[in-house]
């Protein structure tokens, strides 16, 4: 294969069977629907929760949509620091160890995510990884203590893990209008949306 | 306890024999898929070389335990080392750590007997569990070939980066097997 065959960066189908191994992990769904009974429910139901609360739904896009805006490395590197920090929140969450304030927490998240990508904030690297990764402490733990009874704890957190990952990756993917001046402005403009939600949210948590 | 789960959860009736009981398995036990497919994903980002070795040991090994797990029948590893090990194997796919080959080829073996001690134990007591046995070696050899076929001859930056954020996903599930290994 010629050094022009392969264009870099191009959707080429040498490289999109990479789908396949996260294609293998459906597969419980579909088959364990009939043959493992409740225990495929976990899946369905880890899949579901992130999407099932606006406050982590916002808070996961505009990960995503930060990450757009400060370009390579942040792009990719805070929707793989949250998952990972938030499957730490949830080891804790699910071997019972209290988090205090988890919602407040949450609800902080969507104003502080919000609020960056509003302003465009461009903290140094680091920073922005332990920011993203504070908040991702406390939705983990919601999602860790939330584990509905008598379902498999394994396919619940592959399920969550999965959405979340996804939810980025929406954000990520909207995050694409930032180069134009128009995109950039909705972008902000969405942040600010995002961290109203948050402020909804933190009175809701607060009294 | 721990293994229990397991021999209840996945030793599924398919209807279709033991050896297609064996083949789905693997695609239905998470707790072996993932590290099997971090395994994989590792070996493919090092390149050809140590795709095919992988390929080569991880099912062998796997058979190897397997059939001393039948045939032994000790408690296997527990729970919790299952999910560390898941959680290493995902944290290595993400930082793309380009480990000496040795390296490789000693953690496929390893992993490939602890992975199938644990399977040959729960298959102990059922009827056509060397046929079973078989399925699981063979679905393992086709998950391995066609995963790490297809990461050691990616180029493109974007498409490392996905098998790379694949691992830290592994990564990240492995953590939660390890906080769900302390209930139950």
């Amino acid at each position: 294969m010629t050094r022009g065959a392969m264009k870099r960066g191009a959707l080429n189908l040498r490289s999109s069977p990479i789908l396949l191994p996260w294609l293998l992990l459906l597969w419980p769904t579909g088959a364990s629907a009939h043959i493992l009974g409740d225990q495929a429910g976990g899946f369905v139901s880890g899949f579901e929760h992130p999407i099932s609360g606006l406050d982590h739904i916002v808070a996961m896009v505009s990960v995503g949509l930060w990450g757009a805006q400060l370009g390579p490395p942040a792009i990719w590197l805070l929707p793989v620091t949250f998952p990972i920090v938030m499957a730490f929140g949830g080891m804790l969450g699910l071997m019972g160890v209290p988090l205090p304030g988890t919602e407040i927490g949450i609800a902080l998240s969507a104003v502080g995510l919000g609020a960056v990508v509003a302003t465009q904030a461009r903290p140094p690297l680091w920073v922005a990884a332990v920011l993203v990764g504070f908040f991702a402490i406390f939705h983990g733990h919601a999602h860790g203590t939330e584990l509905p009874p008598d379902e498999s704890g394994v396919l619940y957190s592959i399920g969550f893990v999965m959405a979340t990952g996804l939810l980025h990756l929406c954000g990520i993917g909207i995050g694409l209008i930032h180069r134009w001046k128009a995109g950039e402005l909705t972008m902000r403009l969405g942040g600010v949306g995002v961290a109203i939600t948050g402020c909804v949210f933190l009175w809701d948590a607060l009294t | 306890m721990a293994v229990a789960t397991p021999a209840q959860a996945h030793l599924m009736n398919s209807g279709f024999g033991p050896f297609y009981d064996g083949l789905a398995h693997p695609l239905l036990s998470p707790e072996d898929l993932l590290p099997a497919v971090a395994m994989t994903l590792l070996a493919g980002l090092g390149g050809v070389r140590p795709g095919r070795f992988v390929l080569a040991i991880l099912p062998a090994a796997w058979l190897v335990g397997m059939v001393a797990g039948w045939a032994i029948g000790l408690p296997g590893a527990p729970a919790w080392l299952t999910a560390v090990v898941t959680a290493l194997l995902g944290a290595l796919v993400a930082s793309d750590l380009r480990l000496p080959l040795a390296v490789v080829i000693a953690v496929a073996a390893a992993l490939g007997t602890l992975h199938g001690y644990d399977n040959g134990r729960d298959l102990a007591a059922t009827a056509g569990a060397l046929v079973a046995i078989a399925g699981i070696a063979c679905s393992l050899f086709a998950i391995v070939s066609l995963l790490a076929g297809q990461v050691a001859v990616l180029r493109a930056q974007w498409a490392r980066l996905a098998v790379r954020i694949s691992g830290s996903w592994i990564a990240a599930i492995g953590l939660l097997m390890l906080g769900w290994s302390t209930r139950s």
